[in-house]
């Protein structure tokens, strides 16, 4: 009995030192109710110099908050409790936040700025006039690989050279139904937006016969896998591959040419916003050349800002891997936004497919 | 429940528990599995359920689980037994769940980076004259990083319940003959029997709704109900699917304990007194 | 004390590689001058400055251990607590339903607890934030600590109760000086498993956490589809050292203590 009463109070008391300590390092509860600004990203997905640099440019403190699923951050801004005022959601997700009615309207007028970003990556379907998204990053979904472990000479020119039989056990692909049954589909020159069940269908069927090349379903650390040379192969995105041959020279990015995905990340303002004027002063900010070009240089995916390419290496501004062409990009598609019911018959199908892998 | 034990008072904060944080998820979760995509109420989530994929799922999660609990349970024993040998044992013990409290999603890209290709073991066996050998991936790697995921759930209390048996015990079955297994199967086991069950059900549980690493380690070789609901509630957002797989998880739980719960006979002789 | 032969500390050696590799491994890198798990390039301890440069960081570590010692405790001692009322109960079947129930939070996967969670904190108007996230890891931690604890109670024999409360025992007095010192190992492996769920628990904190309160865990997960960066593998490898220190001397200081009472 002694024991345990001496333990709880050991607790107790190692619980208020670290509580005291939090409370003299953690500015936010310093400042509370002064100019507060809470944005929602991915982790790793910002540089957080340039936070400091809002933080000192305008006096608003930055609350970085971090998600690792568009669906689980949807589900938190809808059942509110806390309040977001910037959110970096995918194309897809800003389609369902706008049905829901989770999105504030983004005033142009406050953003000058946005003169820098290229008009190719406005005014899309997903968004018709940004009326509630700004591009923040954009890629595509693509063949990383490694030439050198392959027997065969393949360039990925096509996706169907996925099925080659000199392939077995060596693919990776995402754990993803869109962009795994996209790929099927794009491969038989089907739109990867599909809604016809029967393209569907053949599209599984397809897949099911790449089952014995595929050596795994998974998710980020395909990355550490590619870079370590545990497979040959993956199917995966834009950005990632960045990370994976900045890692690992060896490695090579392609979109086939039946066409690919085209998928943005975009800085949204969800309806929880308590500091509408401070979102607005934050998305300027980061669209300012200097500053896109400071953080896609960190993070290393491609910028959509017109002007911050100037300032970028122009190694990697050429290159076509990170960069494509105009040429490669009129065959690339943004995904719709399919509804529920068929969102749903896409992962009905790629678990049959998963479940063929044993 | 009136007896003169301090019974009923220290129950109160308990069923305050079970009533908030039990009670009301279950009653959502009740209710979200009749709801489909547009939120009106039907049964075809159950229809649903019991289906080939959705069967063969629940299968496969039941196999992998038992094999995680036996493979735990036969390398937990030992080793509890062995630390409550030991000189040192409350340090031992310790040292066996300090590596639990380091994040798991590191541990797994650590593992990933272990087993992989160009990892140490497969570095080790290339050296020695050894192919390489595809470890990540497999069903055996899901089973083992599991394993080491749950050993100090296993180890802990069997460790209790090995540490008050004296040695004079099994030193007194050896001297009267008994063969090294007849002692453990008729002395020891037996009378660490509580704390093995309490290792099984705290392995065995939460195994069946074991997701993440049956993606990174087993890269979806393996797929569990875990993984199923988890997809549901995440992906496809179907939170009417999703719950409808956790009801027959619970089920199935409420199924195994009415089968390990305490069987009358041992509990009349045991708790004879009244 | 019986003697222990080889075979059992190869064996026990074995158990213990296995389980500090991947720890070793991810403070191995830690150390990569790479800015990844992979290709161990040169030696450098830039990572361990970026840690101390990061105030965010050290504060959503201090906030991971405060929040999984404070939850571990109370819910220990609630745990506890509903374990010793649990065997008292006369009733068998009552007291399977009840052991039933409390499996339930172990056997419902993370997401679903989050989720439900989260809709009850948010029904009920429980901001989200240090509070929510405790009462929920409160909430997750007390199965684990009454299966824990259970095991000892079915072992302690109820003579033992009955005869202190024959001797005149008050309750007050069985409870303190029979009960909890016979249960103390269940309570302790019952408080470390609490420790290790709370201190392990993505899903659940990510759905009911907000209003810039952040785990470890919430953050680490998160930094997964841009990469996790070695600045956490950093905090890991110091997080496992000053434990590794603590434990070793708490042990070497108290073992001291009792020896020197001995004498």
């Amino acid at each position: 009995m002694k024991n345990l009463v001496k333990a709880i109070i050991a607790i107790a008391i190692i619980c208020a030192a670290l509580m005291y300590t939090v409370h003299s390092l953690d500015k936010t509860s310093s400042k509370a109710g002064a100019n507060v600004l809470t944005v929602y990203n991915w982790g790793e997905y910002i540089d957080p110099a340039l936070l400091k640099k809002f933080e000192k440019e305008t006096g608003i403190h930055v609350i970085y908050e971090t998600f690792d699923s568009n669906e689980a951050m949807m589900t938190k801004v809808e059942q509110g409790g806390t309040n977001y005022d910037i959110a970096v959601p995918s194309e897809y997700t800003i389609e369902q936040m706008k049905d829901k009615k989770l999105l504030l309207p983004v005033d142009h007028q406050k953003i000058p700025n946005l003169k820098n970003i290229d008009a190719d990556f406005l005014n899309l379907d997903f968004d018709k006039k940004n009326h509630y998204s700004i591009p923040y990053f954009w890629g595509t979904v693509g063949v990383v690989y490694n030439p050198n472990m392959l027997t065969k000479n393949l360039d990925f020119s096509s996706w169907n050279q996925l099925w080659d039989p000199s392939l077995k056990g060596e693919i990776l692909l995402v754990d993803s139904a869109r962009e795994v049954l996209g790929m099927s589909l794009n491969s038989m020159n089907l739109s990867l937006n599909s809604t016809d069940s029967a393209e569907l269908k053949k599209a599984t069927d397809k897949l099911i016969k790449l089952s014995p090349n595929v050596k795994a379903v998974i998710g980020d650390e395909v990355t550490q896998l590619m870079v370590n040379g545990d497979a040959a192969v993956a199917l995966t995105w834009s950005g990632q591959a960045a990370d994976m041959m900045y890692d690992n020279e060896e490695l090579t990015y392609t979109v086939p040419d039946e066409g690919s995905n085209l998928w943005f990340d975009n800085m949204v303002i969800p309806k929880t916003s308590k500091n509408v004027d401070g979102a607005h002063q934050f998305i300027n900010f980061m669209l300012d050349p200097k500053n896109a070009a400071q953080n896609a240089d960190y993070v290393g995916y491609s910028t959509p800002n017109k002007a911050a390419l100037k300032l970028l290496d122009a190694e990697v501004v050429n290159d076509e891997r990170y960069y494509p062409s105009a040429e490669v990009r009129d065959n690339l598609h943004v995904y719709k936004d399919l509804g529920k019911e068929k969102i749903g018959e896409y992962n009905e199908l790629f678990l049959k497919f998963k479940m063929s892998l044993q | 429940m009136q007896n003169k034990r301090s019974g009923s008072i220290t129950l109160v904060p308990y069923y305050v528990w079970i009533a908030l944080f039990v009670i009301a998820p279950i009653v959502l979760v009740g209710y979200y599995s009749l709801l489909d995509l547009e939120g009106n109420f039907t049964l075809e989530n159950y229809k649903n359920f019991l289906t080939p994929v959705y069967l063969k799922m629940t299968l496969s999660s039941f196999w992998y689980a038992f094999l995680i609990t036996t493979v735990c349970l036969v390398v937990s024993y030992p080793a509890a037994f062995i630390i409550s040998r030991l000189k040192n044992k409350q340090l031992w013990l310790m040292l066996i769940i300090i590596p639990s409290w380091i994040n798991l999603l590191l541990k797994t890209y650590a593992f990933i980076g272990i087993l992989g290709q160009s990892g140490p073991i497969n570095a080790f066996l290339a050296s020695i004259g050894f192919e390489k050998q595809q470890m990540l991936f497999t069903s055996a790697s899901f089973v083992f990083v599991s394993v080491y995921i749950f050993i100090p759930f296993m180890i802990l209390p069997i460790f209790n319940s090995i540490d008050k048996l004296s040695p004079a015990l099994l030193d007194a079955s050896r001297d009267l003959g008994a063969s090294r297994l007849y002692t453990l199967r008729r002395v020891m086991i037996p009378l660490t029997m509580d704390g093995i069950k309490a290792g099984i059900q705290a392995v065995f549980i939460p195994a069946l709704s074991l997701f993440m690493i049956t993606r990174l380690i087993a890269g979806n070789h393996v797929i569990t109900l875990g993984t199923a609901i988890e997809q549901q509630f995440l992906v496809t957002q179907n939170w009417g699917m999703g719950s409808t797989i956790a009801v027959f998880l619970i089920i199935f739980m409420f199924i195994i304990m009415a089968f390990t719960g305490e069987k009358k006979k041992k509990g009349a002789s045991r708790r004879g007194k009244n | 004390m019986a003697k222990i032969n080889t075979s059992s500390k190869i064996y026990l050696t074995l158990v213990f590689i296995v389980l500090y590799a991947p720890i070793f491994f991810l403070i191995f890198y830690s150390f990569n001058s790479g800015d990844s798990m992979t290709n161990f390039q040169s030696f450098t301890l830039d990572h361990y400055k970026d840690v101390f440069a990061d105030s965010r960081l050290v504060v959503i570590l201090l906030n991971t251990v405060v929040v999984a010692l404070l939850s571990a405790l109370i819910a220990t001692i609630i745990g506890t607590m509903g374990a010793i009322g649990i065997q008292t109960m006369r009733n068998r079947k009552l007291r399977n339903t009840v052991l039933s129930l409390n499996n339930i939070l172990i056997v419902s996967p993370d997401v679903i607890i989050g989720a439900s969670f989260l809709i009850l904190f948010t029904m009920v108007g429980i901001k989200l934030g240090f509070t929510s996230v405790l009462l929920s890891h409160i909430a997750f931690s007390i199965p684990i600590v009454v299966i824990m604890v259970l095991p000892k109670m079915q072992e302690m024999s109820n003579t033992l109760i009955d005869a202190a409360l024959d001797l005149g025992a008050s309750k007050k007095e069985v409870l303190t000086r029979v009960i909890l010192p016979y249960i103390q190992p269940g309570i302790f492996a019952g408080f470390f498993m609490a420790l290790t769920y709370s201190l392990d628990d993505f899903a659940v904190t990510f759905f009911v956490t907000g209003n810039g309160f952040s785990t470890l865990s919430v953050e680490i997960y998160s930094m997964a589809r841009a990469g996790v960066s070695l600045t956490v593998n950093a905090l890991s490898g110091i997080v496992f050292a000053v434990t590794m220190l603590l434990v070793l001397g708490y042990y070497f200081v108290t073992t001291r203590k009792m020896k020197g009472v001995r004498k």
